[in-house]
């Protein structure tokens, strides 16, 4: 059973929001589904800010700062100039795929948020199977990746879906191991009993299935290092090369929208949700997510790309059998540790991913890949 | 310091292998039958002393009676260096033995004097215009172009 | 139970973000595996070389700066040098120093555009290109000190230089030549030991040393491949053999090899700086020539280490006020030969890393 639920669950905690808070099903289900998309759209162009200015101010120069204080509308500012471009659509592409491709991209990234607690109980759906849900959801969104490559009717995005698809489909196991080491500790899939059960976050507890968590998301929604779906120097924007006005504003919301969903996800399952000692909630949640997607800014501006067949050797060799041996740890630490020296198991874990970690990389190198032809 | 040889040396050691081969030579250059060009030039390539393995440059020049490519050969292992030139006469369709089986670094020098000049190399594996469109008529580096 | 699939044509350029220019690769393409592939240039013709037959002496050199618009000093020099070469000038020794340091700066400024680019290929989002060009602006100011211009700078004439440096000349270099090896040794931390850098092109694109003597190959493209050959070093022209220095050779002569060799080529360069600037004496900068400079009836060839190879002018003159014949030996052109070798079996991805190490400009190679 669960080794961390011990009870002491009595920081910080507000009383649990009951599944029809404001006053039945259906004004519980309007109160949310507002609250996600508002949720959304606004912490999208936060992220855009964010990335932009970031990004500009680790390469030595300003990012936007024009469009309002601190360039904080610039996001508004992009979202206005994309609404009025001329949407072109080529002569050759198959029109149907090609209509319905953003709006298939870009709903799973909305639908993740239906089961990521804000608050204890505050959430559109407490299912049981939580995670198991978005990570089903979360594969869909390369349909429509797939169906924009094909629809384009242009060579480059057929080979940027191709990748895409690769690559999804690779990194979607070691994701799916690292999860499962948080579902035993957990002892639940619901993802407002994992947050409920980490007194001790489980980034402590799971650092190895955190770093493989970490690499495989950026993987799935294809940030770098990992963006040669969208390479701008090889394969010139990939799969959304034909699109423009609204339709790609869509494709650009959705890579941030999936980028947000990827890090509330990880601040949902390693770092403790919205748990925290002194501030609201909703703002612990904030933060968390911040920091993580600040990390992800960061690694993108600092490492060059990886190949697409280094990218699934980096799934399938290195990243799978570290995810498997984590599993097996974590079931045999879950099965037979005391359950009173919780505190413990945190350097013992630490110690045990940095010495796999070290000896993975000794045997595992990238590179090669000249083909014979 | 990279030696230029002197054309009168290599002309005469030339003469002994191919004789008749020398059209004229002086201090800084020979000038060979465009006839002999592939055998001088496979001399000149292998010969232990000589061994010009890089080939620097192939210029063309349009004396208007005739065309006249200059070879600027090198040789990395020596260090030293030898212009070789060879003439063709007659303005419509010159033609001249191409060197591409011996230095590969003639391959876009030669189509682009065949662009531009309109000498012709036989023996290129590739002879089509390389910085002109298709469809261009006409040379432009020859001096009744413009 | 393999899947059969068919080669496509894909075109790589000549609109695209990575190709250096206006370059085409017309790749036949099996999954992402380049079977075959055919290098088709000429978009930025704009015959020079004719152009050069209807303009004074004088007046083609700021038709040179054009041709590797990213160094054109070295271009200037490389013409200037032919001219003087063929009409037997002599230039007064402080034009000598001066042109060196130039012509070392100019070449900092070449490889720190290449090795940028480079990384901007490997797909780091600008970052090291950003960096890089935080250093191109000091080099750039300093040289529109000089000239008055950021690029294109017309600034060396057949006899010596246009005019001499102004007073704040060289203390601004000064303290440039002291800070750019910190920045150096910041990149090479940053870069050299990167794993990614490392698995994208180590072992890439090799150029094996026969074949880049056979090509003719120059610059640091045949010294990556193990050929010690700088003209330099091999053929002094000016006065580089009074300055010590260097060559990098690399020894695989893949895309990593080809990177190597120009960080330590800009290292190199600023220990000829040092030393120029240490021994340069006072003087004139231009010996007298006329404007309407009629040369003897000759050639001449004359070429340099240009950043990106060996660039040669062979000039031809009847004795009249324009040349005959200005042919340009462009180092581009020529490292190009081999480019279809290179890249057959690696991936699209790879071709990009090739390509951008090679380090081309379209402006010589199609003059």
């Amino acid at each position: 059973m669960a080794i961390a639920n011990l009870g002491l669950n009595t920081l910080g905690r507000l009383e649990t929001l009951p599944p029809d808070w404001p006053g039945g099903f259906w004004w519980h289900w309007l109160f949310f589904t507002v609250v996600i998309i508002a949720f959304v759209l606004l912490l999208v162009m936060g992220f855009i800010w964010i990335e932009r200015r970031g990004m500009g101010r680790m390469q030595a120069r300003l990012g936007p700062n024009r469009a309002g204080p601190f360039g904080l509308l610039q996001p508004v500012a992009d979202a206005i100039k994309v609404l009025i471009k001329e949407d072109i659509v080529p002569t050759n592409a198959d029109k149907i795929v090609y209509w319905l491709a953003p709006v298939i991209a870009f709903a799973p990234a909305l639908m993740i948020f239906a089961v990521v607690p804000f608050q204890d109980g505050a959430l559109l759906a407490d299912l049981n199977i939580g995670i198991l849900y978005v990570v089903a959801i979360s594969s869909v969104s390369t349909v429509g990746v797939f169906m924009a490559g094909w629809g384009s009717s242009n060579k480059y995005s057929l080979l940027g879906a191709m990748r895409n698809v690769a690559s999804v489909v690779s990194y979607e196991i070691p994701v799916l191991l690292s999860i499962v080491g948080v579902v035993l500790i957990a002892g639940s899939l619901s993802l407002n009993q994992i947050v409920l059960a980490q007194d001790i976050p489980f980034i402590l507890l799971q650092p190895l299935g955190f770093l493989i968590f970490f690499v495989g998301g950026c993987a799935e929604i294809h940030r770098s290092p990992f963006d040669l779906v969208e390479a701008d120097s090889e394969i010139v924007a990939g799969f959304h090369i034909e699109y423009s006005g609204m339709k790609f504003a869509w494709f650009y919301l959705a890579e941030y929208a999936e980028a947000l969903a990827i890090s509330a996800i990880i601040t949902t399952l390693f770092l403790g949700g919205w748990r925290g000692p002194l501030l609201p909630p909703f703002l612990w949640f904030l933060i968390k997510v911040f920091a993580v997607f600040f990390v992800m800014v960061w690694t993108r501006t600092t490492l060059p790309r990886v190949r697409i067949d280094q990218l699934m050797a980096l799934a399938w060799k290195f990243l799978l059998p570290l995810a498997l041996i984590n599993l097996i740890i974590t079931g045999i630490q879950v099965l037979t540790w005391p359950v009173a020296l919780p505190w413990v198991m945190i350097p013992v874990n630490f110690a045990i991913m940095a010495i796999l970690v070290l000896l993975w990389s000794k045997l595992f190198k990238l590179g090669g890949g000249r083909v014979e032809v | 310091m990279t030696v230029a040889l002197s054309g009168k040396e290599i002309a005469s050691k030339l003469e002994q292998q191919f004789p008749g081969s020398i059209v004229e030579s002086n201090e800084n250059s020979l000038v060979v039958k465009s006839e002999s060009l592939p055998e001088l030039a496979s001399l000149l390539k292998t010969a232990p002393d000589l061994d010009f393995d890089y080939l620097t440059a192939i210029t063309a020049v349009d004396y208007y009676d005739y065309f006249e490519a200059v070879y600027q050969l090198t040789s990395i292992k020596h260090n030293h260096s030898l212009v070789v030139k060879t003439r063709c006469y007659g303005r419509d369709n010159p033609t001249l033995p191409s060197v591409v089986s011996l230095w590969r670094g003639a391959d876009f020098q030669e189509r682009e004097i065949y662009d531009l000049m309109g000498i012709r190399f036989d023996g290129h594996p590739n002879m089509k215009p390389i910085i002109l469109w298709e469809g261009f008529q006409g040379h432009p580096l020859r001096k009744d172009y413009l | 139970m393999a899947l059969k699939t068919e080669p496509f044509v894909l075109n790589i350029g000549p609109v695209h973000p990575s190709t250096h220019g206006v370059f085409r690769m017309r790749a036949i393409l099996d999954g992402e595996v380049i079977v075959d592939m055919e290098p088709i240039f000429g978009y930025l013709h704009r015959g020079i070389e004719k152009l050069a037959e209807e303009r004074t002496y004088t007046g083609v050199i700021p038709l040179t700066d054009r041709l590797d618009y990213l160094a054109a000093m070295s271009n200037n020099l490389a013409y200037v040098l032919a001219v003087e070469k063929l009409a037997g000038i002599p230039v007064p020794e402080r034009a000598e120093y001066l042109r060196v340091i130039m012509a070392e700066l100019q070449r900092i400024a070449s490889h720190l555009i290449a090795v940028g680019a480079f990384l901007n290929d490997c797909g780091a989002f600008f970052t090291p290109f950003l960096y890089m060009f935080r250093e191109r602006e000091k080099i750039v100011d300093l040289f529109e000190m000089v000239s008055g211009q950021r690029l294109l700078y017309n600034y060396m004439r057949v006899g010596g230089l246009s005019h001499d440096i102004p007073s704040e000349f060289l203390p601004a270099l000064d303290k440039f030549v002291r800070q750019m090896p910190g920045f150096i040794d910041e990149y090479d931390q940053l870069l050299a030991k990167n794993e990614i850098l490392l698995a994208r092109s180590k072992g890439v694109g090799i150029l094996p040393r026969e074949l880049a003597i056979n090509i003719s190959a120059s610059g640091p493209v045949l010294r990556a491949s193990g050929v010690k050959w700088d003209i330099r070093k091999v053929d002094p022209y000016s006065i580089y053999d009074r300055f010590e220095f260097e060559i990098p050779t690399g020894s695989v002569g893949d895309a990593y090899d080809r990177y190597w060799v120009k960080v330590q080529e800009m290292r190199q360069s600023l220990r000829i700086i040092k030393q120029a600037m240490g021994q340069l004496p006072p003087g004139e900068v231009k010996s007298q020539v006329s404007h309407l400079l009629h040369p003897p009836v000759g050639e001449a060839y004359g070429h340099i280490e240009a950043p990106k190879g060996e660039l040669g002018f062979y000039l031809v003159s009847d004795n009249s006020i324009a040349p005959y014949r200005c042919h340009i030996r462009a180092p581009s052109l020529m490292n190009l030969t081999a480019l279809r070798e290179m890249m057959i079996g690696w991936k699209i991805a790879d071709a990009i890393i090739i390509f951008g190490s090679i380090d081309i400009t379209m402006g010589e190679v199609d003059r």
